[in-house]
């Protein structure tokens, strides 16, 4: 089977300031398809220029990067936004969602970028399909801020679903909400992964890490443990558990 | 074509957003367009009717005129000298090529009375070829002929408004007018030809012939001028130069010597006349170019804030796929939408006014084409060109850093 992701001895330095910053030190890193990895690390261990590097949105100053077998050190940044818009679907910390756009436009954003073009009918159709597989299509016509911070979610979760991507980049995605949300949607990751997509997050929180199947832990540049997740945490366990203590708290009846 | 529709839409949409916003950026454009219509409209409309009432005078006219005369210091003002006379015409008429009519002139206000009824009119004494010059046709009735012009006939040819004067709405025709207590015989009512660049009656006159005219009526064997019509315009310089040379060698001009007389074509008044109303509009379309470059650079101004505001739109946009081009288009797209949206409303009010103009103080605009097209064009180019540099900023933007942005 080929690797959704290959990385070989990736290098990343900054010469915007006086000193160079060298970022990533010599990674090599493959994930197969469906895989579910956690990338953890302190500020500064590199993994937001990984992050960055591994979303096409950065190209690795040495080494090689093949998302799908395709080595992004080699495009344009014409090409790296095609395989931005077809192969890597981005779910952000801060949702970034267009404000004032509902929910059902801000899922069909990915499409208007699409090569080639779909019809307006055909957009429209998998923007529901996608909103659907993260159950908010009864909110198609909402905007942002008639939604909840989860529901936010759900809907950047769809917007990087809609066009049918090898890999899901999560950066922080639960780092602005609350615990039960938060475990919502690891719940909604974890189905994805079960369906068979790859998904990549990255995280500082052990516990969201956890619902992953593999942790890499980063430290000045470079990847110094990677580790099978055991025993894994399930959303439907962990919902259970926080509703227990939330009633034994008195916090709900 | 699908795509355009689309970025289209999102620019609308993006507009639509801050509606308050947009319509002032716009109203930068709208004023600078209608300042352009109105200004050319007004101007053009003023040239085109400069240009009739010359036109007015007839195809290819040249006009002599007798030159001034001093006498103990006093000048009598152009035609007053007794130079030109009724030999000098008849010998321009015979001796120059390319004169297709010809007729002399003399003219003074007279009292005309008919019935009980007087009036008094610019009597001007012509020849039986002066309507065919000044492409004058006649109401009704005939106009003299060449035996009334030799047997000096007592026979003269009304103009609209004189003939209303005297005769309010009967027929003038076969009617007797006495002229400076001389009857005469109406034999023709001239067409109504309005008003003169100077805003003076052209229909408040009497026609008699010329030499009729310079023997019973005035008494002067002078002419006041002649008027000559070339066939085609193109012998215009050639007929002037011509008469130039006939004359002075007629009235015995020594070489350097000034001429005592004045040549004057048609061509050179109209060119005169539309030259200044050019130079008006060309004046006026200016200014108002001015206003509408001053509206492009509000839209580069608030083109320039809408992308450092969506910034994290860029960004999200970036991240999902969008390329450069397709950040920039959309961006140019947007400052199109606002130049062009504000143009079209601009020509339209800009039409609005100058007809209210024409309509509430009589003002003769016109709005050209190349006017509406012009400033359509020019509004796009300047929506091209003030929102390139901000859609440019917003393409280069770098989509991390954009994420990023708060």
């Amino acid at each position: 089977m080929k690797p959704v992701i290959e990385i070989v001895d990736l290098h990343r330095i900054y010469n915007t300031g006086a000193t160079p910053v060298h970022a990533v030190r010599g990674i090599s890193l493959r994930v197969m398809p469906g895989e579910f990895v956690a990338i953890m690390g302190a500020s500064g261990s590199g993994k937001s220029t990984l992050m960055n590097t591994l979303g096409c949105l950065d190209r690795p100053t040495r080494g090689i990067y093949r998302i799908d077998g395709t080595n992004v050190a080699a495009l344009d940044s014409d090409a790296l936004a095609a395989i931005r818009n077809h192969k890597i679907g981005f779910v952000f910390q801060g949702f970034n969602l267009l404000s004032r756009t509902t929910a059902l436009e801000n899922v069909e954003l990915p499409m208007l970028y699409a090569h080639p073009p779909l019809p307006g009918d055909e957009m429209r159709r998998r923007a529901l399909r996608s909103l659907g597989q993260v159950g908010l299509a009864n909110r198609a016509d909402h905007v942002p801020n008639q939604l909840s911070g989860g529901q936010q979610q759900r809907v950047a979760i769809a917007r990087a679903l809609v066009l049918g991507p090898s890999l899901l980049l999560a950066d922080e995605p639960t780092g602005n909400l609350d615990t039960r949300t938060s475990i919502e949607i690891m719940g909604v990751f974890q189905k994805l992964n079960d369906a068979g997509m790859t998904v990549v997050m990255v995280t500082h929180e052990l516990d969201v890490a956890r619902f992953a199947r593999r942790i890499i832990i980063m430290r000045d540049g470079r990847i110094r443990r990677d580790d099978v997740v055991n025993p894994r945490l399930t959303s439907a366990e962990e919902l259970a558990r926080v509703a227990a203590e939330e009633q034994a708290a008195d916090l709900v009846s | 074509m699908k795509r355009l529709f689309a970025i289209i839409r999102v620019a609308l949409r993006a507009l639509r957003r801050n509606l308050m916003r947009t319509l002032l950026t716009m109203l930068g454009i709208i004023i600078g367009v209608t300042a352009v219509i109105g200004m050319v409209s007004i101007g053009t409309g003023a040239r085109v009717q400069v240009e009739q009432q010359i036109a007015a005078l007839g195809q290819n006219v040249v006009m002599i005129m007798a030159g001034n005369m001093s006498r103990g210091g006093m000048f009598s003002g152009m035609g007053g000298a007794p130079t030109l006379t009724l030999d000098d015409a008849v010998a321009l008429r015979k001796e120059v090529d390319g004169v297709a009519y010809m007729s002399p002139e003399v003219r003074g206000n007279v009292q005309l009375v008919a019935g009980n009824l007087n009036w008094n009119a610019s009597v001007m004494g012509v020849s039986h070829e002066y309507l065919d010059l000044r492409a004058w046709p006649l109401a009704e009735g005939d106009f003299f002929t060449e035996e009334d012009i030799n047997g000096a006939a007592r026979k003269v040819v009304l103009g609209q408004t004189t003939a209303k004067k005297l005769f309010e709405d009967a027929s003038p025709i076969g009617a007797t007018v006495r002229v400076k207590g001389i009857p005469f015989t109406v034999v023709g009512l001239l067409s109504a030809k309005g008003s003169n660049m100077m805003g003076q009656d052209q229909d408040d006159v009497a026609l008699v012939p010329h030499t009729t005219a310079m023997r019973r009526l005035f008494g002067q064997n002078f002419l006041r001028s002649i008027n000559v019509s070339a066939t085609d315009a193109s012998s215009i310089e050639n007929v002037t130069t011509q008469i130039s040379e006939l004359l002075r060698q007629r009235h015995r001009i020594l070489p350097g010597r000034d001429d005592d007389f004045m040549i004057r074509s048609q061509a050179e008044i109209t060119e005169f006349a539309t030259s200044t109303a050019k130079t008006m509009t060309g004046l006026l379309g200016a200014i108002a170019g001015v206003s509408l470059l001053v509206g492009g650079i509000g839209i580069m101004n608030i083109m320039l804030v809408s992308v450092t505001e969506r910034t994290r739109e860029i960004g999200i946009r970036l991240a999902v796929g969008a390329r450069k081009r397709d950040i920039m288009r959309q961006f140019l797209t947007e400052a199109v939408l606002l130049s062009i949206v504000g143009g079209l409303i601009g020509i339209g009010v800009g039409m609005g006014v100058s007809s209210a103009l024409a309509a509430q103080f009589n003002w003769p605009t016109l709005t050209p084409s190349y006017a509406i097209v012009g400033s359509f064009a020019f509004s796009a180019v300047i929506g091209i060109f003030f929102g390139y540099y901000p859609a440019r900023k917003a393409a280069q933007l770098d989509p991390i850093e954009a994420l990023r942005y708060e």
